[in-house]
């Protein structure tokens, strides 16, 4: 399996994105292509679970968009991401959050994880 | 026609120019050595014979030690010959990824199917099997179905597809696009799947 660790690593442009992990509230913005021009979008949601190992990793995203459930897989190594912002973090007690998938309204809201000094 | 042999190392995905994720299956590709230079005049016909995968020395017959000795080269596993190889060639001579291939060629990959017992109709030969789970069909949703006629011609055609062994079969693929050449690695990535299982021969043709 070298030989297929050694093609990932070549591959792949290591990034400085901050960690976070599932429960956390991010922004992830990122370029899709639209009419044959590349531009930025946003998405902001929960992360609800990491997936993979290594060069493939990956983590989904889910928001509520206009009262539908939407959710988004990111590959973690993938270029076209430009930037993740953390802008909260969220106190859960699993890795995998398919639970929020059945929740609406308040209750599918998660706790932010508050640090004091 | 140009080639090279190698090893089907596994499958992974990586990103092209345009961001794009894409399956692509790495191969230890090469080195490989000429064990055997056929000519119009010697054989009647233009070929070169292409070793690859070193084997031991007591494992080899002393027929085949004598045929590798003559190109001064370790006893080799796989033994492959390509028709009109492209080029000078000597016997002895090393050939490695970069004397064939170039990134973004087009290439057939050719390899041992994995094997996969006895099959049905359905997996073997793509039958759509009966298609209604009730209206009273009892236990035979994969069932092949009518095989003929009756008392004319009272027997079953020659290549009438039947269940059977499946797989382990020599498989050639056709344009498979060369993704990546890492030639200091030995290592070549093709876009898309190859057959056969992890370790086994691919020979690679251009």
């Amino acid at each position: 399996m070298d030989a297929v660790k050694f093609v990932q690593e070549q591959n792949i442009t290591k990034k400085d994105f901050p960690e976070f992990q599932a429960g956390d509230n991010v922004e992830i913005v990122y370029n899709i292509v639209e009419g044959g021009k590349e531009r930025p979008q946003a998405f902001r949601g929960d992360v609800i679970k990491w997936s993979g190992e290594g060069a493939t990793k990956t983590f989904t995203v889910r928001k509520i968009s206009h009262g539908v459930g939407v959710e988004r897989i990111f590959p973690i190594n993938t270029p076209n991401i430009i930037e993740i912002k953390v802008l909260k973090r969220g106190k859960v007690r699993r890795s995998k959050l398919y639970y929020l998938r059945a929740l609406v309204g308040k209750r599918a809201k998660i706790k932010e994880k508050r640090t004091y000094k | 026609m140009n080639g090279i042999l190698g090893r089907k190392v596994g499958m992974t995905s990586i990103y092209d120019e345009s961001g794009k994720n894409v399956a692509c299956t790495v191969i230890e590709a090469g080195p490989c050595v000429i064990t055997q230079v056929k000519t119009q005049s010697s054989d009647g016909y233009n070929a070169i014979q292409l070793g690859f995968g070193d084997k031991k020395e007591k494992n080899t017959t002393k027929p085949l030690q004598g045929h590798f000795a003559k190109a001064n080269s370790v006893p080799k596993r796989h033994v492959v010959e390509f028709r009109d190889f492209s080029g000078e060639k000597e016997l002895g001579d090393e050939i490695l990824i970069e004397d064939v291939l170039l990134e973004g060629d087009i290439v057939n990959v050719v390899g041992t199917s994995k094997g996969k017992g006895f099959q049905g109709v359905v997996k073997r030969h793509g039958f759509a099997g009966v298609g209604d789970a009730t209206h009273g069909q009892h236990n035979r949703q994969r069932a092949p179905g009518s095989l003929g006629a009756s008392s004319y011609p009272s027997k079953v055609i020659k290549g009438m597809r039947m269940a059977g062994r499946t797989g382990g079969d020599r498989v050639k693929l056709k344009n498979l696009r060369v993704l990546k050449i890492h030639a200091e690695q030995n290592i070549l990535v093709v876009k898309g799947a190859v057959p056969g299982h992890k370790g086994s021969l691919v020979i690679i043709e251009k």
